[in-house]
């Protein structure tokens, strides 16, 4: 069957092509139909693949989330928006929601600052650089559930090791797992611990294809290291500075691993103190409830919200590393086109 | 012949030479830094370690001497080996929630390598009708999160009767538009259209011109791609633990079942916690030199 597309293929192709008075071969029809279709069939893995287990999902959630759908009963009536309106008037839906932005803030922003610092210190000509590197890379190695044992184990309200640290200043207990802030302070260092060197590295690789010139131009107009830092490394990485953040950005509002760990029952607290957005939709659809179509209400909601925070941010990057000198933005632009 | 290629190759070896000496020097001037680098980076990696070796700490201690003293002493008790061996022969199938573990890895990272490259090598260097646009869908997918189709996903892997079984969860990570995105950028610079062009002319075949000419040059992308593949289907918990449940885990799914069932006893979580690791760890050891090397390549490259 492939033979005889070929044949006509290329058949079709042969007389409007003036300059091939010859008879054509078959190898050479088969190289050519070799080049027409060999792209296609080598992306097409990756678009069937992902097409199937990645956007599909995607969009039929939006559908599962206007019908009564339950884990067991399957598909039930349409009921348009009712889901939406009933997690819209729940009050955890709304306590999620505040969990994970504050999580979320206290995790990413921390986290890069540190990320881009220790970035410039890796960037310097240091010995055994590989060292280094590779130093702030292992957190990166350990599993989330892991890091999230070890971590409830150090934040632990009684007995735990940092309030025994604490104690031994003579500073009173801090309820780890009593209180909001103290918990989402908590869940927040997991992540840290966790992204930090990665985005470091990151970060690093980008600062190492920053053009030395620059720097030298830049010492010889007498440019302080700090000036150096904010007005040719950070404009210079902004590609990576943006990829970071919006990474960053879609993997901390889908927080999950560290704060369903941190305690045995796995709901976020008594008071749901830490509960995230992606618990809930988990607890809708898996928990008690086995409601699908609530849970893929909130997964669709939780959607929109981290396009719109992931544009903000996108938005914000490009405010913040746009803040150079004219050289920089020049030069920045030349890339873009490239 | 011989003769005009050695200045070719001397002046190239200089150009590289001279490069990598600007290269290594830190802005501007190739003073080594000083020792307030030093201890900042140093400070910062103590402080990364130190919760892993805390881990290790309780693990090689026992329940009763952890409730005693909250601070362990820093030198290791030696009761390690004794926890281990009750976390592998405890009721949550550690030993295979580990053969589990490296059997999605393996597949997933293999998968994820393979199919990336062949998509990137296409991307990068083959002409066809709509490249432009189904290379930019890719990089726009990258920005999906793909974790919030579960419901559905999950309803599918029902209909397929594959809940519980580890191709409901190898079969959504065989492929990452990350991957896809990478191995386009890398392959773009580091593989000279000259070279395929060679091969074409020699006769190669689409496919033999992959596997020869492209594969190789993808290599250096290629590992730290599947390192990446690797420790993130290996440290990955969401999907296992909604597919798989308890009688098939993964090891983080095992760890949650572990804390679940001996919360009491911490030492023997930890061990748990430790053991899971070990293997990533060691990995990371092996490889880790390649891995930081792929990840400044990638970014020197692109």
């Amino acid at each position: 069957m492939a033979t005889s597309t070929t044949q006509s293929r290329a058949g079709r192709r042969l007389p409007d092509s003036p300059r091939t008075p010859r008879r054509v071969g078959f190898s050479q029809k088969l190289s050519r139909w070799d080049v027409k279709v060999s792209p296609y069939l080598y992306i097409s893995p990756f678009f069937i693949l992902f097409g199937l287990t990645g956007l599909f999902p995607l969009a039929y959630t939006a559908y599962v989330s206007v019908y009564d759908w339950h884990l067991l009963g399957g598909q039930g009536d349409f009921v348009g928006f009712e889901n939406f309106a009933f997690v819209f008037q729940e009050p955890n839906f709304w306590k999620g929601l505040r969990n994970t932005f504050s999580i979320f803030l206290l995790s990413t922003i921390p986290q890069l600052m540190v990320a881009i610092v220790l970035a410039a210190l890796l960037d310097a000509n240091l010995r055994a650089k590989t060292f280094w590197r590779m130093g702030v890379l292992v957190p990166y190695v350990i599993a989330p559930v892991a890091v999230s044992l070890i971590f409830g184990k150090i934040f632990a309200d009684q007995s735990g090791l940092a309030n025994s640290i604490l104690g031994t200043f003579g500073v009173e207990p801090i309820r780890w797992h009593g209180s909001v802030l103290p918990s989402h302070m908590a869940v927040a260092t997991m992540v840290n611990f966790r992204w930090t060197g990665y985005n470091t590295l990151i970060l690093l690789a980008a600062m190492q294809a920053v053009p030395r010139e620059l720097y030298e131009a830049a010492v010889i107009d007498g440019a302080t290291r700090l000036r150096q830092f904010f007005s040719i490394t950070i404009p210079q990485i902004r590609p990576t500075l943006i990829f970071v953040v919006i990474t960053s950005t879609i993997g901390g509002l889908q927080i999950f691993d560290e704060p369903r760990l941190f305690d045995q029952i796995g709901q976020g607290g008594p008071g749901r103190q830490w509960m995230t957005v992606t618990m809930y939709i988990y607890e809708l659809g898996f928990g008690n409830q086995k409601s699908f179509g609530r849970a893929a209400a909130v997964a669709w909601v939780l959607f929109l919200i981290i396009l719109a925070v992931g544009l903000l941010n996108f938005w914000l990057t490009q405010r913040i590393a746009s803040d150079a000198t004219p050289q920089a933005r020049k030069s920045r632009r030349k890339k873009v086109k490239r | 012949m011989s003769a005009p290629s050695v200045p070719y190759i001397r002046q190239t070896a200089g150009a590289r030479a001279a490069r990598a000496a600007s290269r290594s020097r830190g802005y501007g001037s190739d003073r080594r830094p000083g020792w307030v680098t030093y201890l900042l980076l140093a400070v910062s990696i103590l402080v990364f370690v130190s919760p892993i070796y805390y881990a290790f700490l309780l693990a090689s201690s026992d329940s009763a001497t952890i409730a005693q003293n909250p601070i362990p002493s820093l030198i290791p008790d030696g009761n390690f080996l004794a926890n281990a061996g009750k976390v592998l022969n405890a009721d949550i199938n550690f030993w295979k929630a580990l053969t589990n573990s490296v059997i999605v890895a393996v597949v997933t990272s293999v998968s994820v390598v393979l199919f990336s490259t062949l998509a990137g090598f296409s991307f990068a260097k083959l002409n066809f009708r709509g490249r432009r646009g189904l290379l930019l869908f890719v990089i726009a997918t990258t920005a999906v999160p793909t974790q919030l189709g579960i419901v559905p996903l999950f309803i599918v892997m029902a209909e397929l009767g594959w809940l519980g079984k580890l191709v409901a969860v190898i079969v959504p990570g065989l492929v990452t538009a990350f991957g896809v995105f990478w191995m386009t950028q890398y392959l773009e610079s580091a593989l000279p259209y000259e070279l395929i062009e060679a091969a074409r002319v020699d006769g190669a075949s689409m496919i033999r011109t992959f596997t020869s000419i492209a594969l190789p040059a993808a290599r250096p992308a290629a590992v730290m791609l599947g390192l990446f593949a690797f420790v993130g289907s290996w440290t990955n918990f969401f999907w296992p633990f909604i597919v798989l449940g308890s009688t098939n885990p993964t090891l983080p799914v095992a760890l949650q079942l572990l804390q679940a069932s001996y919360f009491k006893d911490l030492s023997l979580i930890m061990a748990g916690v430790v053991l899971s690791a070990i293997p990533l760890l060691v990995l990371f050891v092996v490889a880790g030199r390649q891995l930081v090397a792929g990840i400044m390549a990638g970014a020197v490259k692109g």
